[in-house]
């Protein structure tokens, strides 16, 4: 059954309906009304966790650590400056191991203070050692959640994860969405057994330091289950293909690329738009398609290359920038795709909120198949 | 020392410690006070460092490391998490005086005005150890660090007093705050196990001196620290509910005589003596000893 309801609200509901033991987290815009929602349903003793109301994101994460770590199923949310402030905590939550979820409403990080959307916050943690999972629509976002927890708490993964969807697109927009119930939740979601935890019984020490004999060492290990972390996100979006009929089993996912000769690459929910543009595009002949990458980490490099190995033409739209350096993704897919002989073209789009409508898609196809890109699409070239 | 039950050592020896090491001592009183049905959170600095050199452990309970200044956050969600899975285990924080006085006070802020049942340890060396003997707010006025060196524009070395951690702990409301020492370690046992035992976050700094770091003989520890309580420049109490309801009595040395024994106070001695800085100091020990009422009188015992 579809309910039309904000898409904050419908994260707090299959939260909820996941069943975390505690959650830390801090109120920033836009990704307030999903802590409210929740900080309701503990008080309505709809939800029967500890909910931790911490001075600073900061705390938020460390707290989500220390409950992780002691055995329990935690859930925190944030968004840009919050996430920013997080910044030590999560390479050191994926360093230990923690299967952590945490939604992210995408927001553009300051200076200057921007409170709308881009996807700056969380590609700015590509590093950090979380899976990162960016939904298109408000459906996705709450699938992706059940999904999250899958992956993050198989113990041949054990890592965190962070729900990307974007701030106000999503999180603010009222959208028709099907909420699986209690039961079905708990039937694709097992209860949480940690693969080990602190407990008074069988001590053990987490958090250890490492010298240079072991520190590679670690960090390869953290690598290595990124990477498998691929079979295990398509292996539990196979199964929720098969429970809720919406299959997630793919990694990158596409759109009339069968004969394209342009194909757009995009995260979140952008790709909407570009799908809209594409079918205008195809009603008036361009043969154009788009990738989406759900999966930013691990980066879906291969299966990238494989979806786009027909295609000539290739436009990435970036809502970042690794500021002199150009798009994140954009240098990925340049990456993935060295050697195939497509020509890859980077578009800084849509940062701090600024809107993205079909004919800007179109435009931006038109750029690529001109040669020309690797730029800021939509310069207000007036106010520089 | 000999007072102290000698059990199975939860803390073990072999660890990296410095030879003399007081925090190394105050972690193992620490454990013979908390026992088995404990999960320690430890901030980064020298104890973590010494304690947990991968793949070996010191720590025989549960022990978890997470950053330099989140162990209070940590340790929030530690205890948040046994609440809800109905988990007997103390949670207890252990942090330096740089992880607890500096950089660790907004997640300490935090996690004593949500009201945790937790025990914070800090183990007070009065510097940043572990990076070299950086300043910290715990450095007590008048002593050399790397940061606060004396020079011809700064005599007297580090120029600020020392934090009353204490006193913005116990106005957050704490129920139970107290100093320690480890030069009396059956007392520091003994608040351990008061304060694990009350309801509610509970603070305790323990004084270790650091041979290293403040320049003595390895073999000095117990007596620097001794030294501190006798001059009157630390001072052992015990605050209930936001009041001072006991401190330890002493009959006062000049605080010369601790600053002579330590490297740290070295430049107010030579090449000239620095009288104006001793005094300085002189008058903090005596404002300590007005405050808390320590001095004791004639024919008064101790305590
Ligand atoms: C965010 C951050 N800043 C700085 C450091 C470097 N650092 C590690 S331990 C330490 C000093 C620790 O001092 P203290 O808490 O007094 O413990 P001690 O080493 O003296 O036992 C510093 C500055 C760090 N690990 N993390
Ligand atoms: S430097 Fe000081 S605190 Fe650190 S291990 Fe050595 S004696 Fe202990
Ligand atoms: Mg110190």
């Amino acid at each position: 059954m579809l309910e039309f309801m904000e898409g904050s609200h419908a994260v707090a509901e299959i939260v909820k309906r996941c069943r975390p033991q505690v959650i830390a987290a801090y109120p920033i815009t836009p990704q307030t009304h999903i802590v409210e929602d929740l900080a309701q349903m503990v008080a309505n003793c709809e939800l029967d966790a500890e909910y931790i109301t911490v001075e600073s994101e900061f705390s938020a994460l460390s707290a989500c650590l220390g409950a992780s770590a002691a055995g329990s199923r935690v859930y925190s949310a944030t968004t840009s400056q919050g996430l920013a402030l997080m910044f030590e905590v999560c390479f050191n939550v994926a360093g230990m191991r923690q299967p952590i979820v945490m939604t992210i409403a995408n927001r553009s990080l300051g200076a200057p203070l921007s409170i709308w959307n881009d996807q700056q916050d969380s590609i700015s943690l590509r590093d950090s050692g979380w899976l990162q999972f960016y939904a298109e629509d408000n459906q996705e976002a709450v699938d992706l959640h059940m999904i999250a927890y899958k992956v993050c708490e198989d113990h041949d993964i054990l890592l965190p994860a962070f729900v990307c969807f974007d701030g106000f697109i999503l999180s603010h927009t009222y959208e028709p969405v099907a909420l699986p119930g209690q039961e079905e939740v708990d039937a694709y979601l097992p209860a949480f057994t940690p693969y080990q935890r602190l407990d008074a019984e069988k001590p053990l020490s987490f958090g250890m330091y490492a010298t240079p004999e072991y520190y590679t060492e670690f960090r390869y290990e953290t690598d290595r289950a990124l990477y498998r972390a691929k079979e295990s996100f398509i292996k539990a979006g196979r199964e929720f293909g098969e429970q809720f009929g919406r299959d997630y089993s793919a990694l990158v996912e596409g759109y009339r690329l069968e004969d394209a000769d342009t194909a757009l690459v995009a995260m979140g929910s952008i790709c909407g738009t570009a799908k809209d543009a594409i079918d205008e595009m195809r009603d008036a002949g361009k043969k154009v398609g788009l990738l989406k990458i759900r999966t930013y980490r691990p980066f879906p490099g291969p299966e990238i290359a494989d979806a786009l190995s027909g295609v000539s033409t290739v436009a990435v739209l970036d809502k970042n920038i690794s500021l002199g350096g150009g798009g994140a993704v954009g240098t990925e897919v340049k990456a993935a795709l060295y050697g195939s002989g497509a020509a890859v073209y980077d578009y800084i789009i849509a940062l701090g909120g600024r809107d993205v409508r079909k004919r800007d898609v179109a435009a931006v196809v038109d750029l690529a198949e001109k040669g020309k890109g690797d730029m800021f699409y939509g310069l207000r070239t007036e106010v520089l | 020392m000999a007072e102290v039950e000698q059990g199975c050592e939860l803390f073990s020896a072999g660890h990296r410690a410095c030879g003399g090491c007081g925090p190394a001592l105050a972690a193992r009183l620490l454990l013979k006070a908390t026992g088995k049905n404990v999960i320690i959170a430890s901030a980064t600095g020298c104890m973590e460092v010494f304690s947990t050199p991968y793949p070996e452990t010191a720590w025989g309970v549960p022990w978890i490391h997470s950053l330099f200044e989140n162990v209070a956050a940590v340790a929030s969600g530690i205890e948040a998490s046994l609440k809800r899975q109905g988990r007997s285990e103390k949670v207890v924080c252990i942090g330096g005086d740089g992880a607890t006085f500096d950089i660790g006070v907004l997640c300490i802020s935090g996690a004593f005005e949500r009201g945790h049942d937790i025990t914070y340890i800090c183990y007070d060396n009065e510097a940043y150890m572990n990076t070299g003997i950086q300043r910290s707010g715990a450095t007590p006025y008048g002593a050399s660090t790397t940061t606060s060196p004396p020079g011809a524009c700064a005599p007297g070395g580090n120029p600020l007093p020392k934090k009353d951690m204490p006193a913005i702990l116990a106005a957050h409301g704490a129920p139970y705050v107290a100093t320690a020492s480890i030069a009396y370690p059956n007392d520091f046992v003994q608040k351990v196990e008061r304060a694990i035992n009350t309801p509610g976050p509970c603070y305790i700094q323990v004084h270790t001196p650091c041979c290293t770091g403040w320049g003595f003989e390895s073999g000095e520890t117990l007596a620097m620290a001794k030294l501190a309580i006798d001059t009157g420049l630390w001072v052992n109490y015990e605050m209930v509910d936001g009041k001072v309801v006991k401190a330890k009595k002493v009959r006062r040395k000049p605080v010369e005589e601790y600053l002579a024994k330590q490297k740290r106070f070295r430049h107010l001695f030579k090449p000239a003596r620095r009288d104006d800085v001793i005094a300085n100091i002189q008058a903090i020990a005596d404002a300590n000893a007005e405050r808390f009422g320590i001095d004791i009188k004639r024919k008064e015992s101790s305590e």
